[in-house]
């Protein structure tokens, strides 16, 4: 779907990636360049700067300032989750590919020499390594789910959560919007139909206006995951003909291929169903979330505002830290 | 020729909606009675099996699986060009 961008910001956008068509050095090089991001030496996996935290931290803030009203429940879960409570919310029925696993160590003293014997030979030393019990969190609100059924019903009104996690995605590549482990802030809504649907049309209005108060140019299109495979497109189909998921675009890398920072999803009764999450009479409770991209709405701000925090335009900074 | 009855035959074997794949009519959604979007993929992946066919990119919706009498105008869709 062509977006169309809309923001004081737009003709400032155009010159930006006019001067910027296969520019050398690249965006992620003049970060890492002026140091906001370190290298690690694989592509997607980077350590930030001071100043890269301070501008997610100040979000982060901002994100809580819009939401405080709301009164969310606050839980933040480690970037890892349980291999049994992946498996059973389906992830890998569509994303194989994007999953990441905890392996260990498992052999004994003789397979410990071997492995040391392997590492010092550089061959594969991974023969004794075992799934563990624990993967990487692929979405900040995987662990809430089981978490939040294992408590009964949802009381009257539903439940409302505010979560944030490094979320993992086996996804190497030199945007540096696509990180393989990034921040995801997001706000969860449980309950009717009705409720969680009027949550993500409020998020879609607050997400459109904070990041007009950071001077970005933005288009909201509906959009879907990246499924695996030719089944996947199927599923891409079914999720765009119901409009189930929307994303807040904003250019990052190109006006052409714009970034996610935002995502507003209505998962209907799937994780309902999935955990027998319940609502307060008993019937199956729909789900929908709204996240928050942290790494990228941050590179969006470097992207159009410059590399140098100081020089931010006086607006944006009041926004970020008043 | 893919009739109905070939068509509830494999609904049998959809989890959801096995124990009911014969009283489905043709025009009923088979969404309001069960089927998710998972299934709905399984659903079609199976009919590629039985019928020896490959959906093309543009039949693999929802909208293609919706009901009995629509797989069968898209089964039938997709096999017509191949005998031809």
């Amino acid at each position: 779907m062509d977006s169309t961008f809309s923001t004081p910001a737009d003709a400032r956008a155009t010159e930006i990636f006019d001067e910027a068509a296969d520019a050398v050095p690249s965006f992620l090089d003049r970060l890492f360049d002026q140091g906001l991001l370190v290298r690690t030496g694989v592509d997607g996996l980077y350590g930030r700067s001071g100043a890269f935290e301070s501008v997610v931290d100040a979000l982060e803030r901002l994100i809580s300032r819009l939401g405080a009203a709301d009164g969310a429940e606050v839980m933040r879960f480690p970037p890892g989750m349980s291999r049994p409570a992946f498996e059973r919310s389906g992830y890998l029925k569509g994303f194989p590919n994007l999953a990441g696993t905890v392996h260990s160590f498992c052999g004994n003293e003789a397979e410990h020499a071997e492995l040391l014997a392997c590492v010092e030979a550089r061959s594969d030393w991974t023969g004794h390594q075992q799934a563990t019990d624990i993967v990487l969190t692929p979405a900040a609100c995987y662990p809430l789910y089981p978490a939040a059924a294992a408590r009964g019903r949802l009381p009257e009104g539903g439940g409302l959560f505010d979560l944030q996690s490094y979320c993992f995605r086996r996804e190497p590549s030199l945007e540096p919007t696509r990180m393989q482990l990034f921040r995801m802030r997001e706000y969860v809504r449980m309950g009717s139909p009705e409720q969680v649907l009027a949550f993500r049309e409020s998020w879609l209005a607050r997400g459109t206006e904070m990041i007009r108060s950071l001077d970005l140019p933005l288009a909201i299109d509906v959009a879907n995951d990246p499924f695996f495979g030719r089944a996947g497109r199927m599923l891409a189909n079914n999720q765009r003909q119901q409009n189930l998921k929307f994303e807040l675009n904003v250019p990052v890398n190109s006006v052409e291929k714009p970034t996610a920072c935002l995502s507003f999803n209505y998962h209907q009764d799937h994780f309902g169903t999935t955990w027998d999450l319940r609502q307060a009479d008993g019937s199956v409770a729909h789900t929908a979330c709204v996240g928050f991209g942290l790494e990228r709405i941050t590179l969006a701000l470097l992207r159009h505002h410059g590399l140098d925090l100081a020089a931010w335009p006086d607006a944006v900074r009041a926004t970020l830290w008043g | 020729m893919v009739t109905s009855q070939d068509i509830r035959q494999i609904l049998a074997s959809n989890e959801a909606l096995a124990p009911i794949a014969d009283q489905i009519s043709d025009d009923e959604s088979l969404f309001d009675r069960g089927l998710d979007s998972f299934g709905s993929v399984q659903l079609m992946l199976a009919l590629e099996e039985r019928f020896g066919i490959e959906f093309p990119d543009e039949f693999l919706s929802r909208k293609s699986f919706a009901t009995i009498g629509a797989i069968r105008e898209t089964v039938a869709a997709v096999i017509r060009p191949q005998a031809a």
